[in-house]
């Protein structure tokens, strides 16, 4: 199939999104589709072969934050030129409901047109008055997806209609192999955490609770935000803040024991996922989501959430066990295939079959 | 002179309405050529289901019981009148979850020569029932939506097409087949 992906943030920056679609992209020609991406990018910049550059992004105050989009005459005409040029059996635009490439795309193409939504998003003025426009764009989608049940939701409440559930993707490759940071290393006695450190609902509390628990254990921890270390464990904490993508697989590779104490609201746990496919041991809380993707203990250890005794219970048997921990690290790397951005591909390609089924013909240009 | 002016307004204002009613009009036309579409979609996901279903039951790779369960359930939804449809269909999903929830069931027929191949169709089928039926009320729904408009309804904007019906079935897949 010949496949146009949307971006509607500047490609010259990091983003969850932009991550998303370069993945996507990835997967699907390794899958043997034609992929073209358009995406705002400045036009001295280096880009790679399957992505066109729509003009320079300017930051925009958004809904709430700045965006990097891009907009007016001449992106609208080379996103017009692109879809002229591509010949696209399907089109999948990215947030279409951000005013950026993916509105423009949504006026300039008509044809079979599939959107996914990154975003959960607040009814909010803007979307107020400018709601008959975008819904003249979205009554354009032929396929909706949305990334997780909060975006779906927000979707289906906002603006009526449902989509289907397609979460993000780990490229498992990408985290098998990593030296561990300077100074650490599986070593038996290292727990490891990562997230927003200030964010109750990541549990980190819970873990510093419990680490007084078990006795000679270091922790490792990642990710930004301010936290208070209870004194009785300080010396036994270490704080990285934010860190680099390298530096977190290799945060991954520097544990025994990757703790995920998260008390609710991960629709999926990406996080998870991404430990799993670096091979260190799991132990996580008990929520749904997370006895998922472990196949029920299969595939890691879970603790009663919300319980500091529990998890502490848990981690010192898992730390004088590294035969089980070893067993358990094998399932893992075995159970997170499902989550490879291969997995995920298939299924949005499956979208993208289920909206071209009628015969509908290419993508063409609306007049 | 002021008669002049009045003209020229009442002809704008003619211009203007003529406009938008063919607007509203290539609007509501281009909803049902999407829900023409998503029509087809569904009933080739329904179709094909039906087919890998009967395929795998006739394939000696289940035992004779589940087997009997799953081509019945799948003959019955091929056979059934518009009335019975969606009962049927509903029907053909709880047969797949009872046969494909059973212990160890897609690990005995990924075993198995042929069975990992038509596990995936499997998969694909039932993934490809649950997004065209989604993505075709949608449709519905905006098509529905915009038919109940007050203009398209006096000046019949629809033309001779009829409301659009939702397509409401039980199209849970089995537990070790979900992917969402």
């Amino acid at each position: 199939m010949r496949v146009g992906i949307v971006c509607p943030y500047s490609w010259d920056m990091p983003g969850g999104v932009k991550q998303h679609i370069d993945d996507l992209a990835q997967a699907l020609m390794a899958q043997g589709h034609e992929v073209s991406v358009i995406a705002p990018a400045a036009d001295d910049g280096e880009l790679p072969p399957y992505v066109t550059g729509a003009g320079r992004a300017v930051p925009v105050p958004y809904n709430g934050s700045v965006a990097r989009l891009s907009f007016g005459f001449l992106s609208a005409a080379r996103v017009r030129r692109w879809i002229q040029d591509g010949g696209f059996d399907v089109l999948h635009i990215h947030e279409p409901l951000i005013p950026s490439l993916g509105v423009l795309a949504c006026w300039a193409a008509k044809g079979p047109i599939v959107a996914t939504f990154h975003a959960s998003f607040s009814r909010s003025r803007a979307i107020a008055i400018a709601e008959p426009l975008l819904h003249s764009a979205l009554e354009k989608l032929h396929g909706r997806i949305a990334v997780s049940d909060a975006a779906r939701k927000s979707l289906v409440e906002q603006f009526g209609g449902d989509a289907v559930l397609i979460p993000n993707g780990v490229t498992v490759s990408r985290y098998a192999e990593a030296e561990p940071l300077p100074g650490w290393g599986p070593d038996g006695a290292t727990i490891g955490f990562l997230g927003r450190v200030d964010e109750p609902r990541k549990g980190l509390p819970i873990l510093l609770e419990a680490l007084a628990d078990i006795p000679g254990a270091r922790l490792l921890v990642a990710g930004p935000g301010e936290v208070k270390v209870p004194r009785n464990v300080r010396d036994r904490v270490t704080l990285l803040g934010m860190v680099s993508e390298e530096d977190k697989i290799r945060a991954y590779h520097s544990v025994d024991v990757f703790c995920a104490p998260n008390t609710g609201g991960e629709s999926f746990g990406i996080v998870l996922a991404e430990a799993m496919a670096s091979g260190a041991t799991v132990l996580a809380s008990d929520i749904p989501a997370f006895r998922k993707v472990l196949g029920e203990g299969q595939a890691g250890a879970l603790f009663r959430n919300g319980d500091p005794a529990s998890l502490a219970e848990e981690a010192r048997a898992l730390l004088a066990d590294p035969e089980r921990r070893a067993k358990l690290a094998a399932e893992a790397r075995v159970a997170v295939r499902k989550y490879d951005w291969s997995t995920v591909a298939r299924d949005v390609v499956r979208v993208y079959e289920t909206v071209t089924a009628g015969g509908t013909g290419r993508v063409v240009e609306d007049l | 002179m002021s008669e002049g002016i009045v003209l020229l307004l009442v002809g704008i204002l003619v211009v203007l309405t003529a406009v938008y009613i063919s607007w509203r009009a290539g609007r509501l036309d281009r909803l049902h050529i999407r829900l023409e579409l998503a029509r087809e979609a569904l009933d080739a996901a329904l179709t094909r289901r039906r087919a890998v279903v009967l395929e795998l039951a006739g394939s000696r790779l289940l035992d004779p019981a589940t087997s009997l369960v799953l081509a019945a359930a799948a003959h019955e939804a091929r056979t059934a009148g518009p009335e019975e449809r969606e009962h049927a269909e509903s029907n053909l999903s709880k047969a797949l979850r009872a046969a494909a929830d059973q212990e160890r069931f897609r690990e005995k027929l990924a075993e198995s020569p042929g069975g990992g191949d038509l596990l995936q169709e499997l998969d694909a089928a039932v993934a490809k029932v649950v997004y065209s039926r989604r993505f075709y009320n949608n449709a519905v729904a905006v098509t529905r939506a915009a038919q109940r408009r007050w203009l398209a309804r006096t000046l019949r904007l629809a033309g001779h097409t009829e409301t659009p019906e939702f397509f409401e079935i039980d199209d849970l897949p089995p537990e070790n087949m979900s992917t969402e």
